[in-house]
């Protein structure tokens, strides 16, 4: 619900800078690891702001139940889902309708960047837990599932990275947490997949005339782009460890 | 001839390694002229073929391999063996039996159980229907005794070694029999638990430093000296290990 | 039971006439359906209006009754909408809880009325913190050929345009039902429209063959004044920064041609 006008004047002061000190370009600081649980077949987790947000795959596995399975392709199943303990008032942990709604959009948002046709008859089950959440949890969620479907060796055509803009005290703004969302005009949620400058995620809601929808859409991909570059670094981090140990060992390549 | 990487750099899913010109070999794919990885791990280039050597990939049956694999159900005319691939492999009564299979008489589990370890190979695999196994071949069959290993399927080239040398190395220090899986499974076959072992770690080891060179040698040290330190202290309590 | 899926020849005829700006039904790649409109057609209900978009088939019915408010809006009505894909509609939907799409469809319908403001929630305050007037829309899908969510969006307005709420008073601290009806006042006039990508190509409103061709979907939902106060992404594939911003150019136009269908001035 978005409050009254006066809130919005405190959300941006007169330098251009916002509540938590960032300017209205900046991301959220991010904090990403890969491969972190024991049983998946690939996980990974993130921290942007104070989003803390675990993501594991299965997969490809038999399908069950067995008629859902696909014949010429893998069935991909995304469950995207709030600890109860998440946000500031308690949440029931039945799956909600806007759990529902957003599993739906963000599995839409990864399917593009997965070659499903390799595994026809199989189910690749992704699961998304948002641990505490601060706003723009769905595009953190595919930020990180993006990365669990890579650790699990799946093969992809590219990473997908998501990044949230929109308006708020009247300015457009970059990753809105959850306070800017509420208290802001307008809220838009992008996924992007660089290689085939590919939105595969694109959501608004709020009040935006043309023009500034324009300013959103392209602010929004360069916090792609950003995010992006992160997921890259984090997930060769995962890897670069055990050519470090050979190499102190005095062992050329 | 615009490649984008050096040979053996580590690449993500969706980087450009090369553009017209080249092949695509494994893990890459082409678009629009250009060629991309689609898994992590370290790009080769050769001639005119660029592909990527995964570091971490699943099991996907070849007709032909040798698989290790778990009963996990017995049906009416065979068993389903987990073969930790994407799909659930069969073996028929009769790819198991010398003589036909009479279901009057043959009590399937008394055969194979639940549970029970087998060698087996792959006879048949296409995308529309599971893995068809067999056991009637010399070497394959029930596992009675010795260890299991489970290692990533990309690793076990490396395991194997150029003309089987790596694993020769290891049966020859270890005194060990050792069965590979394709699918990431090996058996380790000893006459004491500690000579398995340490088969076990080598194992290990490869798999953990298989991206580098000069493995052999040092797998065959570390070998050497964890049996000579064995020998000369007789209570050994904590042993330091170079993996795990 | 019959399958709705289209024969593979005819998908890449679809597919073949998109990529040269035609369609199969003769239309124009901006071209809507033929759209007919009835409303009050359900007695029983505050409002209602059932859209025919070419065989695409939408009741909404609008009931407002009594309730609480949310917590943290003490003095505002509570807008709650529902959709419902009734298994007659389509051979593919079955009975049961709402599932992904009923979800999706009820949401976005949702976030055009809400961030629009069409509906002035807080004149439907009664006692704040205890009593506010709950409005429930209520879509029925009654045949699916194609673009529920526009149509779906379209009924909503003409039943909450249809909607007439019973005059009250409160004595006492009672509700208390007087004799006559006022006419929900809206305050905008928020339309959804939803573009197909099939081979590259953008076309408006898909009908069912075209959905099971497209490659993904774009709903945007447009107010009165012009500005865009809901987009919904859907579908398996993609958009490029270039066809959205294409989408957005067209969609305002579009959204006018079907208000004025719907909004009589």
């Amino acid at each position: 619900m978005k409050t009254s006008q006066k809130k919005q004047e405190k959300l941006i002061d007169e330098n251009g800078i916002r509540l938590d000190g960032r300017k209205v370009n900046e991301l959220r600081q991010l904090k990403i690891e890969v491969g972190i649980l024991g049983n998946a077949d690939g996980s990974a987790y993130i921290e942007q702001g104070k989003n803390k947000i675990l993501a594991a795959v299965y997969g490809p596995r038999e399908v069950h139940p067995r008629h859902l399975a696909l014949p010429d392709r893998a069935l991909l199943r995304c469950r995207y889902h709030m600890a109860p303990f998440s946000v500031q008032e308690r949440k029931s942990p039945a799956p909600s309708r806007r759990e529902m709604e957003l599993s739906k959009v963000i599995r839409e948002a990864l399917e593009p960047s997965v070659f499903i046709e390799y595994y026809p008859r199989t189910s690749i089950d992704l699961f998304i837990e948002v641990l505490q959440a601060d706003g723009g949890t769905r595009c953190a969620g595919i930020t990180v599932a993006s990365l669990a479907l890579a650790d699990a060796g799946i093969p992809m055509r590219d990473l997908v990275a998501a990044c949230a803009a929109g308006k708020v005290g009247g300015q457009i703004v970059l990753d809105l947490t959850d306070v800017e969302d509420k208290g802001g005009e307008a809220d838009m949620p992008v996924a992007f997949m660089p290689n085939a400058n590919a939105i595969t995620l694109l959501q608004m809601d709020g009040m935006l005339t043309g023009e500034e929808f324009e300013q959103t859409v392209n602010l929004a991909v360069e916090g792609c782009k950003q995010a992006y570059q992160l997921q890259k670094e984090a997930l060769k981090a995962k890897y670069t460890t055990a050519k470090e140990v050979v190499k102190e060992e005095g062992v050329e390549e | 001839m615009p490649v984008f990487y050096e040979r053996r750099q580590l690449v993500t899913p969706g980087d450009l390694l090369a553009e017209n010109d080249y092949m695509t070999g494994e893990n890459t794919y082409r678009e629009n002229g250009k060629i991309y990885a689609t898994r992590v791990g370290l790009v080769e280039y050769e001639e005119r073929r660029v592909s990527v050597v995964a570091l971490k990939a699943f099991y996907i049956p070849m007709v032909g391999d040798t698989v290790i694999g778990k009963v996990i159900e017995v049906g009416l005319s065979g068993w389903n063996i987990d073969i930790r691939a994407p799909y659930l492999a069969m073996l028929r009564a009769s790819d198991a039996l010398e003589r036909p299979f009479k279901p009057q008489r043959d009590d399937l589990p008394s055969i194979f159980d639940v549970g029970d370890l087998v060698i087996a190979k792959v006879v048949a695999y296409d995308r529309t229907r599971d893995p068809l196994l067999t056991i009637l071949e010399p070497s394959l069959g029930k596992i009675t005794r010795g260890q299991i290993v489970e290692i990533t399927p990309t690793k076990i080239p490396r395991v194997i070694g150029k003309k089987g040398s790596m694993v020769t190395i290891i049966k020859q220090e270890t005194g060990c029999q050792i069965t590979i899986g394709q699918n990431g499974r090996i058996l380790v076959s000893g006459k004491t638990p500690e000579d398995e072992r340490l088969a076990i770690m080598a194992i290990r080891k490869i798999e953990q430093e298989a991206h580098t060179s000069g493995l052999t040698d040092r797998v065959t040290e570390m070998i050497r000296k964890e049996k000579g330190e064995k020998e000369v202290v007789e209570n050994v309590t904590k042993e330091t290990r170079k993996t795990d | 039971m019959s399958s709705t899926m289209t024969a593979r020849i005819k998908q890449k005829r679809i597919a073949q006439l998109v990529a040269r700006g035609k369609r199969l039904d003769e239309r124009g790649p901006n071209d809507y359906r033929e759209v007919q409109i009835e409303t009050g057609l359900i007695e029983r209900a505050e409002g209602s209006a059932r859209i025919r978009l070419g065989k695409t088939e939408v009741l909404v019915g609008i009931k407002i009754e009594v309730g609480e408010p949310f917590l943290d809006v003490p003095n505002e009505g509570v807008l709650t909408v529902n959709a419902e894909l009734v298994p007659l509609a389509s051979p593919t939907f079955e009975a049961g809880p709402p599932d992904e799409n009923s979800i999706e469809l009820a949401r976005i319908v949702d976030r055009g009325i809400r961030e629009s403001k069409a509906i002035n929630l807080e004149s439907l305050c009664v006692e704040p913190g205890k009593r506010v007037f709950v409005v429930f829309v209520d879509v029925y899908v009654l045949n699916h050929d194609g673009n529920l969510i526009d149509a779906s969006a379209l009924a909503s307005l003409a039943a909450l345009l249809n909607t007439k709420m019973f005059n009250y008073e409160v004595k006492e601290g009672e509700i208390k039902i007087k004799p006559g009806y006022t006419p929900l006042p809206l305050r905008n006039h928020p339309v959804a429209v939803t573009f197909a990508k099939i081979n590259d190509k953008l076309i408006v409103d898909p009908w069912l063959e075209e959905e099971q061709v497209m490659d993904a979907r774009l709903t945007m939902t447009v107010d009165k004044d012009g500005k865009i106060c809901a987009i919904q992404k859907g579908g398996y594939g993609y958009f490029t920064t270039q066809q959205i911003l294409e989408a957005a150019a067209t969609v305002t136009v579009k959204a006018e041609e079907l208000r004025k269908l719907v909004v009589k001035e």
